[in-house]
């Protein structure tokens, strides 16, 4: 999922459509250097990881976000941090003994 | 959100006496609470398993990465592997560093785990059992507030 994210164009689509419910390519594309199909190519990235859905909307297709992925990967880190807090907070007690 | 977490702890103990809890798998095993197989040998796996209560079937598996005297330990691992059904070696593993710092008053020892990406399946239910402490004190709330308002 970082590794998705990990790219100037693809965070930009991503706050693009935190803004609303449904965009189309050519919304996505406007006031962007990139072709349409580069567009398509990075959404697609972002389709595969979750962040991103495409609804079928007649011939066009339509893009939303899905904050789920994003929202899972916080509560798993938060758990991580908080094994960690505990664990060293056990070191802490066994080296100063 | 980074894919990277961060930890940093005083310890009133000197870097030796640190260095020492870190990478004897004896003292390792008492604070972190698992049991393991054998010493940490740079390039070499370390099995065993979580003493952890409630855990003890958890495996514990790590490769060591680097053991340099007192200055950094570090291992890559799968952090809570806790559904045997689930081949986790097929996940990336993230790696944890230990790197330590003398201070006026004993050590700075901070921690990375980073090459977070992927929540790893099965990983969602086992964070809320884990949490089972907490659980239990919602309970406890819901309990305490159902009786009252009965």
């Amino acid at each position: 999922m970082f590794a998705a994210l990990g790219d100037e164009t693809r965070l930009l689509l991503v706050a693009k459509l935190c803004g609303g419910p449904l965009y189309s390519i050519s919304q996505l594309t406007q006031g962007s250097k990139l072709t349409r199909q580069a567009i398509t190519k990075h959404l697609r990235v972002l389709e595969r990881v979750g962040i991103v859905h495409s609804v079928r909307s007649g011939r066009e297709s339509r893009f939303q976000f899905d904050p789920h992925p994003m929202e899972g990967m916080r509560e798993y880190l938060d758990f991580v941090s908080k094994q960690w807090d505990e664990a060293l907070s056990r070191l802490k007690s066994f080296v100063e003994k | 959100m980074d894919n990277r977490i961060e930890k940093r702890i005083e310890l009133a103990a000197p870097v030796s006496r640190v260095w020492l809890a870190l990478t004897d798998h004896r003292e390792f095993g008492e604070w972190f609470r698992v049991k393991l197989d054998g010493p940490f040998v740079p390039g070499q796996v370390s099995r065993g398993h979580i003493t952890y209560p409630g855990y003890e079937h958890v495996k514990w598996e790590a490769v060591v990465q680097k053991m340099e005297p007192e200055r950094l330990f570090s291992f890559t691992w799968h952090p809570y592997p806790a559904d045997p059904k689930i081949d986790y070696s097929k996940e990336t593993p993230t790696l944890v560093e230990f790197r330590l710092e003398k201070t006026a008053t004993g050590t700075l020892l901070v921690v990375t785990e980073s090459g977070f990406d992927k929540i790893p399946s099965g990983r969602r239910l086992e964070a809320f059992r884990m949490n089972e402490g907490g659980w239990t004190e919602q309970m406890k709330n819901i309990e305490r507030h159902v009786t009252k308002t009965s």
